[in-house]
């Protein structure tokens, strides 16, 4: 992982951010979160009960994507037709 | 999450090959009997006018052709998994189970690939019969056992029936499939291996641990869904109804893996049986994304033809996972047993 030139967060649609590529999580004190895999999920609804990850728990009150409500922050080519939007 | 450190205990303390289970009627009998000799000849497998979706006798007949390209059975030769006719009568099964599946749950006509991620999400919202939820709130131990004892047929062989599909797909669709692959296998971590896990959790639980100890007790309603996977994983052709399969699986697993965790606990179990199910909650919330955008999504951006074979494996896999938990919440109802009993037949 060290060798990855960038750190890639995506926001699916509706869903979490993924975090692909170099980096670490540390929490409020900057003491590291252990990392036991490659590609994780940051909460982006508020609602997990297990943060900084998400957990599902968004599927449970129909969490909407606020970019679908105009907020432009793309900065990569999208190429799907329902494609997630990379911060 | 907390199982790691510990679960070196778990790991394959001697060699063990699983038995060739007994015979349940006669398309196990008539290939029960070949296995056990040499790699030869094989009969027609004798009709059958039961479910092919979840016939006991179809299903375990079936699961052991799939289990000979997986681990094998002690005393099978292990050079029947290319027998020519081995790979027939497997053809004859697949073809039962697939016309019926093809039958309930295939859409028919061209589908629209623009919709297919949306109802895709139909599909895995539906409400579905309420055995997570039971395990949460009011599954006894004896059954919460059983519980872990029918998913153990699929879970100590966790994610093996889909790499065989990583060679049928390239770009965006594959490089997703091995992100999920990846995960499910450890990142390179065989503790982590959440087959490992899951055997943490049956030695947590006082249950059996080696790989298919319990296939006799195991019903073909059980084994339905694990050879659809199978079958899905080792037919190019049906590649696409893997994806579906999977996306759906992974769409659905989260919340249901939840819920079980915290039955357990409500059961007083600690992390050593819920590290499985814990693990899940927060795999599964990753594999979501990745399941329905990247590997559908991106199958779908390689090949829209695909868009009726996607629907049809995830709502073929929805209908038999279903039918799976419908007959264990039936059975607990009416206070029957779930399994078989040790000995191959039936206690109900």
């Amino acid at each position: 992982m060290s060798n990855e030139p960038e750190v890639v967060i995506t926001a699916y649609p509706d869903g979490p951010y993924l975090v692909r590529g170099a980096y670490k999580i540390v929490d409020a004190n900057g003491n590291d979160i252990e990392l036991t895999r490659r590609t994780v999920a940051l909460c982006r609804c508020g609602r997990s009960s297990q943060k900084p990850w998400c957990d599902s728990s968004h599927k449970s009150f129909n969490f909407r994507d606020p970019a679908k409500t105009g907020r432009s922050t793309s900065r990569k080519k999208n190429t799907s037709d329902d494609p997630p939007s990379h911060l | 999450m907390t199982v790691a450190a510990e679960s070196s205990v778990a790991e394959f303390p001697q060699r063990w090959e699983p038995p060739l289970p007994n015979s349940r009627g006669p398309i196990t009998e008539v290939l029960f009997k070949a296995l056990v000799g040499r790699p030869g000849a094989l009969g027609k497998v004798p009709s059958n006018e039961r479910d092919p979706l979840s016939d006991d006798d179809l299903h375990l007949a079936l699961y052991a052709c799939y289990e000979i390209h997986y681990r094998g059975f002690a005393g099978v030769d292990a050079r029947w998994e290319w027998n020519p006719a081995l790979v027939s009568f497997r053809g004859q099964l697949e073809q039962a189970f697939e016309s019926a599946l093809i039958e309930c749950f295939r859409v028919t006509g061209e589908q629209d690939p623009s919709t297919v991620k949306s109802m895709l999400n139909k599909i895995a919202n539906r409400s579905g019969p309420p055995l997570s939820r039971h395990l949460r709130d009011k599954a006894s131990l004896a059954d919460f056992k059983d519980y872990i004892i029918h998913r153990s047929a699929y879970q100590l062989k966790e994610a093996d029936p889909h790499s065989w599909v990583i060679p049928r797909l390239e770009g965006k669709a594959k490089a997703a499939l091995v992100e999920v692959e990846f995960d499910e296998f450890g990142c390179g971590r065989s503790e982590r291996i959440h087959a490992v896990l899951f055997r943490t959790t049956m030695d947590a639980m006082g249950l059996d641990s080696r790989y298919g100890a319990y296939l006799d007790l195991i019903p073909g309603v059980t084994l339905a869904p694990i050879n659809l996977m199978s079958m899905f994983g080792l037919h190019r052709r049906l590649r696409g109804a893997a994806v579906g399969h999977l996306a759906i699986a992974e769409m659905t697993s989260a919340l249901s893996n939840k819920f079980v965790a915290e039955g357990l606990r409500r059961l007083g179990y600690g992390a050593d049986a819920t590290g499985f199910f814990d693990e899940h909650v927060i795999a599964d919330s990753i594999h979501d994304m990745v399941a329905l955008h990247d590997l559908a999504g991106g199958l779908l951006e390689q090949d829209p033809s695909l868009a009726g074979d996607i629907l049809f494996g995830a709502s073929a896999w929805a209908g038999v996972d279903a039918a799976f938990a419908q007959y264990v919440l039936d059975s607990w109802s009416r206070k029957e047993p779930s399994l078989h009993t040790p000995g191959g037949s039936r206690l109900s």
